[in-house]
């Protein structure tokens, strides 16, 4: 079993400030792997390191084999896509859902532009409605759906995905929670998913990574989590707040 | 059409689900138009122009004598009359006939500067907000030496370098008047250059140049319209001003900007020879204003449901 | 608690819109005591401009009316601005979500405290600090002098809550209204504002509103909870018998979360039904 993606030593410096103090991470191939933490710990940043969005200081990202370099070829991009956090920013506003579908196929020279469109439309539940629409004319769930369709429309093998849901109510939140593990099915992908939220993260993956201040504090698989079988107090504190308040006294 | 065609139209072109790319884009067209002529002015605006353009496009028909050619022996400086509605100038010419075709060299001026000076603008302006560091500063402070200037004194500058006459005027406009646009496309592009939905087409694989091209100038394009009908006006005021200076249209061209030149020298015994000049570009400037107002309204990608 | 603090009946925003009119609260009626009151419901359903009309804070150009909206036996709709400006900020108290544009960027944390106890009463500077300096302390805030004197983009997201927090109960409210005042916090600082927020209004006997997206999060902090859709009131329920909810709605809400422990694939979701709306 290969590793789709292996981090090793990855430090991140913006200006002066290291978001990543060399944190090391492996995600076979076809699983969901979790990264959790609050605000800060450097969750986003990994992944935007992975995508070429942010600076890497040193340390080795390895895709599926391939060792990356400094900028990312049009090829990685075919294997790699991301999912973004708020759907109401991840979407250009002066264009269509077609618009949106199409240009990914444009910039890579795909010609059955219009099968997989409708094809990317039917399989996020959207349907051929939507897709001269406007993302003001979306609500945020059908906008997430928009997005997902895009990072599929490439028929990547991984798909990064950074807090997909949390600005989502939570009926809908469990909607887009559910096409994500259908397409993983599906299409075998490989998952890397970033929440603050451990519930959301035990429910999606079977690995997980808990993150602090831009290092890694544990690696945990899911049971592992929901049986409490966790060695550092920071996870415990973490897994205390996802229970709600609790009133002392 | 009866009323309940109009109705099922106006449905189809606002309704929430398009069910092919015209009618998104019509659709989106349509709200414009909406909100654009909800606006009284802005429609007045719009109505002077269109008329500009009709008068420009019929001069031929509309004008009852000729422009440049005068009768010298019988009609010199005679007052606004039934036969000569604006009267005419010292060389005995129709100055209502010479106003009409003025509009022609009006619409000259504002097309070709705007043709020349909005996308030098657009590109430069994206291209640095786009690429940032040293290509940013580079741009940007050539574009802060041309701001330095004056710009009719700019404009004087060039035309003297490149003779007088029409086309260099517009030249030497447009040359001056492209860098505030740099700086709106500029600050507009560092304004989306980190937005998510750059940062997800960016993950696509795109180039550099495909970003700038098709994602980012389109968002800045509706700005620039603004600001290019806004500045209509003053582009107008200047080519009229280096008329006057003589040092753009050349007689006998009927530049009204020329025209209030020549006017000037019996502006207080004849004075209709300079007032019907200044009062066309007054109207058209006008219009101009009023019609980047409206679009300002209609266009401004900042409001809501656009 | 038989006092009751405030009667909402029939309450009713509406907003003008381009195409008509838009009712963004139909009909909402509920009383609170001196207890902790949740407002439950998803983006949309008109929790927040309940909370804002019960403030006096709705949009000028929205028009709220209600049979009855009464605060400590005054009716809120009929006194003048004036009056309703003196209630806020000294009776009746609003925390918002996020503490960076709640607070003044111009002005220290302290001397906004100092500001809106001296509005609303009359204390001498010093004596306004020493209260400001006790309140700071009182959202356990560990070194109060220190934060007095700082701006608000110099604290963290928890810290500049806290100063909220210390801000709107300087004057002693009687009513709290907190809308989503943790939701834009981390989820250990969070209960850690909660948990402040739950000492003070028990100290001082405080009614509180707290609206919420968070169904969970709500019922396990406040004793009733009222859990609103389209811009109504589906139902009103103990947060303790909530597992016992009889509107579908929810239900589906309660479910539709993951919970660590409870393998549920796929999640279960909401069917909307376009009767709940009606």
């Amino acid at each position: 079993m290969t590793a789709a993606v292996a981090i090793e030593g990855l430090e991140v410096v913006f200006d002066r400030f290291r978001a990543l103090k060399g944190v090391s991470l492996e995600v076979r191939e076809g699983e969901s792997y979790g990264l959790v933490g609050e605000s800060g710990s450097g969750k986003s940043t990994l992944l935007r390191a992975i995508t070429g969005l942010a600076p890497v200081a040193s340390g080795t990202i390895t895709v599926n084999g391939k060792a990356l370099g400094k900028t990312r070829d049009k090829a990685f991009y075919r294997d790699v896509q991301m999912v973004f956090q708020d759907p109401y920013g991840s979407l250009h506003p002066r264009q269509t859902v077609d618009r949106l579908l199409q240009e990914p196929l444009a910039i890579h020279g795909i010609a059955d532009g219009e099968k997989r469109i409708e094809r990317a439309l039917d399989e996020v539940g959207l349907g051929k409605g939507f897709r001269f629409r406007y993302a003001h004319q979306l609500s945020g769930g059908q906008r997430q759906r928009v997005a997902i369709a895009r990072a599929l429309i490439l028929e990547p093998s991984i798909l990064l995905l950074d807090e997909p849901t949390s600005a989502l109510d939570a009926s809908v939140q469990a909607e887009v929670l559910n096409l994500l593990e259908e397409v993983r099915r599906r299409h075998k992908l490989t998952f890397l998913m970033v929440s603050h939220d451990l519930a959301i993260i035990t429910h999606m993956c079977e690995r997980l990574m808990v993150m602090q201040n831009g290092d890694a504090v544990e690696t945990l698989t899911a049971s592992q989590l929901i049986g409490h079988r966790v060695s550092e107090d920071y996870t415990r504190n973490l897994l205390r707040a996802s229970e709600g308040f609790v009133r002392t006294a | 059409m009866s009323a309940e065609a109009i109705q099922s139209r106006r449905e189809w072109l606002l309704s929430d689900r398009p069910a092919s790319r015209v009618q998104a884009r019509l659709g989106r067209a349509y709200v414009a138009w909406r909100r654009f002529s909800a606006n009284r002015l802005a429609l007045v605006g719009l109505l002077i122009i269109l008329a500009l353009m009709v008068v420009a496009a019929l001069a031929g028909v509309l004008a009852p004598y000729s422009a440049t050619v005068g009768d010298l022996k019988n009609a010199r400086l005679l007052a606004p009359s039934a036969e000569h509605w604006f009267g005419t100038d010292d060389l005995g010419r129709d100055i209502y006939s010479r106003i009409v075709y003025g509009s022609r060299w009006t619409l000259y001026v504002v097309i070709l500067v705007a043709i020349i000076a909005a996308p030098i603008g657009l590109l430069v302006g994206t291209v640095a907000g786009y690429a940032g560091g040293w290509t940013d500063t580079i741009l940007m402070r050539i574009t802060d030496i041309f701001l330095a200037f004056p710009k009719l004194v700019l404009a004087l500058a060039f035309v003297a370098a490149l003779g007088p006459g029409i086309e260099n005027a517009v030249l030497a406009i447009a040359i001056t008047s492209w860098p505030p646009y740099a700086r709106i496309a500029r600050a507009e592009t560092l304004t989306v250059r980190n937005s998510d939905y750059i940062k997800a087409v960016q993950l696509m694989g795109a180039s550099s140049f495909r970003i700038v091209l098709r994602h980012i100038m389109p968002l800045c394009i509706s700005s620039l319209i603004i600001r290019v009908t806004l500045d209509m006006a003053g582009i107008i005021l200047t080519a009229a001003g280096l008329g006057f200076l003589g040092l753009g249209a050349q007689p006998p061209l009927p530049e009204w900007g020329a025209m209030i030149a020549s006017g000037r020298r019996f502006i207080l015994d004849q004075w209709w020879v300079a007032a019907a000049p200044g009062a066309a570009i007054l109207i058209v400037s006008l219009g101009f204003n009023l019609l980047g107002d409206g679009l300002r309204d209609a266009l401004d990608p900042r409001s809501g449901d656009q | 608690m038989s006092d009751t603090l405030l009667e909402v009946d029939d309450l009713r925003v509406t907003f003008p819109t381009r195409t008509g009119l838009v009712q963004a609260v139909r009909g909402v009626s509920f009383s609170l005591g001196r207890e902790r009151l949740g407002i439950v419901g998803e983006s949309g359903s008109g929790k927040s401009q309940t909370g804002r009309a019960i403030m006096g804070l709705t949009p000028p150009q929205a028009e709220v009316s209600a049979k009855k909206l009464a605060f400590g036996g005054i009716e809120l709709l009929s006194i003048s601005s004036r009056q309703r400006r003196s209630l806020r900020g000294n009776r009746i108290a609003m925390i918002l979500q996020d503490p960076k544009y709640s607070l003044d960027p111009v002005m220290t944390i302290g001397r906004q405290i100092v500001e809106t106890l001296r509005t609303h009463e009359k204390v001498s500077k010093a004596d306004a600090r020493e209260r400001a300096l006790a309140m700071l302390q009182a959202v356990q805030i560990r070194d109060p002098a220190r934060v007095f004197d700082l701006y608000p983009h110099e604290v963290s997201g928890g810290m500049g809550q806290r100063a909220m927090i210390a801000m709107m109960l300087i004057t002693g409210p009687e009513l709290m209204i907190a809308d989503e005042p943790t939701s834009a916090l981390d989820v250990t600082v969070q209960l850690d504002v909660l948990k402040i927020l739950d000492k003070l209004v028990a100290e001082r006997g405080m009614g509180l509103i707290f609206i919420s997206h968070d169904l969970r999060l709500v019922s396990s902090f406040c004793d009733r909870v009222v859990v609103m859709y389209a811009g109504k009131v589906v139902e009103q329920i103990k947060a303790s018998e909530l597992r016992d909810a009889q509107h579908p709605y929810t239900r589906g809400l309660l479910n539709c979360m993951p919970r660590i422990g409870f393998e549920r694939h796929p999640l279960p979701v909401l069917d909307r039904k376009p009767e709940w709306a009606a």
